[in-house]
């Protein structure tokens, strides 16, 4: 099979006269997580569901595991493994129930479901679980149970619409250890986040993404590097104009978001100096991160 | 255009299987009820109105009123089981429950989807109204082999109103809109197509618009299996249901890609 494992062209897609995918490129190759990174409604969702053949571009060429798309996108789906934004278990089926029925979707035999079943439910550490309706399953292991579904037909590729998103960090950091192992497998990954910690720290690549264009693309430490480079202080109280024309001269660059004024300093000690002995302050010193690259490129954070 | 259309047909011919294990796994959990639920009504009709209309009604066509009524009840209540399993019960698997959008992610298709939904109302329509035959047959109305002839007709009724509420939900904003259907359409047929009464007793126009309604080919065909009389014109009966049952089919998963998959 070949080593490009979604390729996207010029793809466009709008409900109503509102443009939701703005002549999308990029390319997935085989055993790479990429993420798409953006704030709500930035159309990751969107990309997603038209990678499955779930929802139809305008315009563009799709190509998913070798298989056009939406044309034979069902020939794809079968190598896929899905986890949706909005959990779809069957909540009134067991976890065992809940595998044994999608197994099914995939002509799986029950021999061949139940085969499948212990390690499945192992990775998800659903083991005491396996019994027990969905309805009383917590949170996180809802959506390790929808990872555990979602390599039931031992997939090629994932497609993971926030997969952590709503999880307490607690779950959210057991979903991460899961995704990695799965990489080391040899999974590859198209992954939907407005995390940047999360991004930063599972993809390989990724595309970043306001109002269904790419305005960013590589790997995250490089992306940060090009676009940042430096370190980061963030300072809160004060006015901050007052401020930024008082450390302009030793900052690369300012952005004001809101109350807080941050710092892009090659040395972050000078500006430090020129804040030293005002009251009201608080100040935090960092190494740069996506959030940085996200506000530098849209002049504005995130919202989580 | 016709490329997207043709990707979201059934794929194959064994793929709606999976869909109707799913129902009646679901199905398994509530057995009881959902029995119980489906016959409390056709039987309260059927002894209602056999027993109480049947004194003032006499024989029609020879046979006692009630064993006129049990084909109609049995068409009926096909009819109503395989119309309600599809606007409610699919319509919350195709909104609130998700389940249709589970399927979709994976190698099944639209078309698979809609197919397996409509076996599975007929699976249903099939059980409400052969349970009729059965308590018909109990009581002397109808003769035991002919329930036997009349399931394929039974089958075949649920497929049409599974197939034609298909229509309705792949259109309806929501449940409240169901109530149309429901009203305008269904409970007029009963009295239309013969269910309890004869349709030579109407006026002749209307008995033009019955010979149109799916319901009256249903009747013609279980009725005369029930009681054990020669039917005229299967073929057309069977015909015009086959329409039924697959134009709606679909137009339904057209209507559908419409609304899931934009
Ligand atoms: N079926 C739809 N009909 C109309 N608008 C839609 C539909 N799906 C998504 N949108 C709009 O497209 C934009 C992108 O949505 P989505 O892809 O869900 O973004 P994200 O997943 O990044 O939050 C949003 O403004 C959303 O309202
Ligand atoms: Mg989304």
């Amino acid at each position: 099979m070949s080593t490009v494992a979604i390729d996207l062209s010029c793809v466009r897609k709008s409900y109503g006269d509102k443009i939701v995918v703005d002549g999308l490129s990029f390319a997935v190759a085989s055993g790479e997580c990429f993420g798409l990174l953006g704030p709500n409604g930035a159309g990751k969702s969107t990309i997603a569901r038209m990678v499955l053949g779930m929802v139809a571009p305008d315009t563009g060429k799709m190509t998913v595991l070798g298989e056009p798309v939406p044309a034979r996108a069902r020939l794809a789906r079968a190598r896929i493994g899905v986890v949706p934004q909005f959990d779809n278990l069957e909540i009134e089926f067991t976890v065992r129930e809940n595998l044994l029925v999608f197994g099914r979707y995939f002509n799986m035999s029950a021999r061949e479901v139940e085969a499948a079943v212990p390690a499945l439910l192992e990775f998800a550490r659903l083991e005491s679980k396996a019994d027990a309706r969905v309805a009383e399953l917590s949170g996180g292991m809802k959506r390790r149970l929808t990872l555990a579904r979602a390599l039931i037909n031992d997939p090629h590729l994932l497609v993971m619409d926030e997969p952590t998103t709503g999880l307490d960090p607690h779950a959210r950091h057991q979903i991460w250890e899961r995704l990695r192992l799965l990489l080391a497998r040899g999974k590859t990954i198209l992954l939907t986040t407005h995390f940047m910690e999360e991004a930063e720290r599972l993809c390989d690549r990724l595309c970043v993404l306001e109002a269904g264009r790419k305005i960013a693309e590589g790997e995250p430490r490089a992306l940060i590097d090009e676009q940042i480079g430096c370190q980061v202080i963030e300072i809160y109280g004060g006015n901050p104009h007052e401020l930024s024309s008082l450390i302009r001269p030793y900052a690369r660059h300012i952005e004001v978001s809101g109350e807080t004024l941050f710092c892009y300093a090659p040395d972050p000690e000078q500006v430090l100096v020129q804040l030293r002995g005002r009251a009201g302050l608080r100040l935090l010193q960092r190494p740069a991160n996506l959030e940085d690259v996200f506000l530098r490129l849209t002049g504005r954070e995130m919202e989580r | 255009m016709r490329e997207g259309y043709a990707a979201v047909m059934p794929a194959n011919a064994y793929n709606w299987v999976a869909v109707w294990r799913r129902n009646f796994l679901a199905w398994r959990k509530v057995a009881l009820a959902s029995v119980l639920g489906n016959l409390a009504d056709p039987m309260t009709n059927l002894f209602g109105l056999g027993f109480g209309l049947g004194v003032i009604v006499g024989l029609i066509d020879g046979t006692s009123y009630i064993a006129f009524l049990a084909g109609g009840m049995v068409a009926t209540s096909a009819m109503t089981a395989a119309t309600f399993e599809t606007m409610y019960a699919a319509f919350a698997r195709m909104r609130a429950q998700r389940t249709w959008e589970a399927i979709l992610s994976t190698q099944l298709t639209l078309g698979d989807i809609v197919l397996g939904e409509l076996a599975w109302a007929a699976t249903k329509a099939v059980l409400a109204g052969t349970a009729i035959a059965v308590v018909a047959a109990t009581l002397g109305y109808a003769a035991w082999a002919s329930i036997l002839y009349s399931i394929p007709a039974i089958a075949l009724t649920g497929l049409v109103f599974a197939s034609l509420a298909m229509v309705v939900i792949s259109l309806a904003p929501s449940y409240d809109y169901f109530v149309f259907y429901q009203t305008l359409v269904v409970t007029p047929m009963v009295f239309l197509c013969g269910a309890v009464f004869p349709v030579s007793q109407m006026p002749s126009a209307f008995q033009r618009v019955a010979g149109l309604l799916p319901l009256a080919h249903s009747v013609e065909l279980i009725r005369p299996a029930m009681l054990g009389l020669p039917a005229g014109g299967i073929g057309l009966h069977i015909g015009a249901l086959c329409m039924y049952a697959v134009l709606p089919f679909f137009l339904s998963i057209a209507l559908f890609r419409r609304r899931l998959m934009r």
